[in-house]
């Protein structure tokens, strides 16, 4: 198992070799990257920025929920911090498994949670030159209104 | 007793700051530092619903903090 936050290009093929096996029959790369377009506006990069110690540490505890799911510990991810241009690399997940099918789990899981948990945020930059936060990607941690405060909490205790 | 308040990304832009120093009462829950945060002046821009966390996990609003801890303010997240 090996997660990090980094600061400069994620190396993929490093990250591949991490997880590495003769008794894996597949391994799952998942990359994402920065689109040049988001609710039709024309998005020239995009900085990340983190609770890094946080984000560290939830990362590695997602990784560890994973391993737990699938059985196998030759998972890895890195998330990518700082001003990225469209086309580069923010973040990437490896997941290798003896089966391709819980290899694609445990790689689904590693990116839908960390979209979910890890505190990081991104603000895009525009073609015409104005910045903005990005709203939340995923819909279950948008929150109503009213004063609900820490309903990741639940997430956090099921670990 | 005192704790730390961190703000990230949109939080911090909205009240200008990124960290502070709060005297709360002893016994105070994650709910009585965010409700004396945002009676701050200014403070107001942050919403009424948000994500905490204490000494960097996930908290519920009925946790109690305790001196020195760090709570932070979690916008919500958009990595990936």
């Amino acid at each position: 198992m090996y997660s990090a936050i980094v600061d400069s290009r994620i190396d993929v093929s490093a990250l591949l070799a991490r997880v590495a096996s003769d008794s894996n029959g597949a391994a799952v790369l998942f990359i994402g990257t920065v689109r040049d377009v988001n609710d039709g506006r024309t998005v020239t990069g995009i900085e990340y920025s983190a609770y890094r110690s946080m984000a560290e540490r939830e990362l590695a505890s997602i990784i560890a929920e994973a391993a737990e799911r699938t059985g196998s510990t030759h998972i890895a991810a890195e998330h990518r911090l700082g001003e990225l241009r469209t086309g580069e690399c923010s973040v990437a997940v490896v997941a290798a498994h003896p089966h391709r099918g819980l290899a694609f789990e445990g790689a689904r899981y590693v990116v839908e949670e960390l979209k979910r948990r890890v505190p990081i945020w991104k603000r895009e930059q525009y073609i015409d030159g104005t910045r903005e936060w990005v709203r939340a990607t995923s819909s279950d941690v948008r929150l109503a209104d009213g004063p609900t405060i820490g309903v990741l909490a639940d997430a956090g205790e099921r670990k | 007793m005192t704790v730390t308040v961190l703000l990230f990304a949109s939080y911090a832009d909205a009240v200008g700051r990124s960290s502070f120093e709060l005297d709360v009462e002893t016994g105070a829950t994650v709910k009585d530092v965010v409700e004396k945060v945002r009676a701050m002046s200014g403070h107001d821009r942050l919403p009424r619903a948000l994500m905490v966390a204490v000494n960097e996990r996930y908290a519920s609003r009925d946790s109690e903090v305790r001196a020195g801890d760090e709570v932070a303010l979690i916008p919500p997240v958009a990595g990936g």
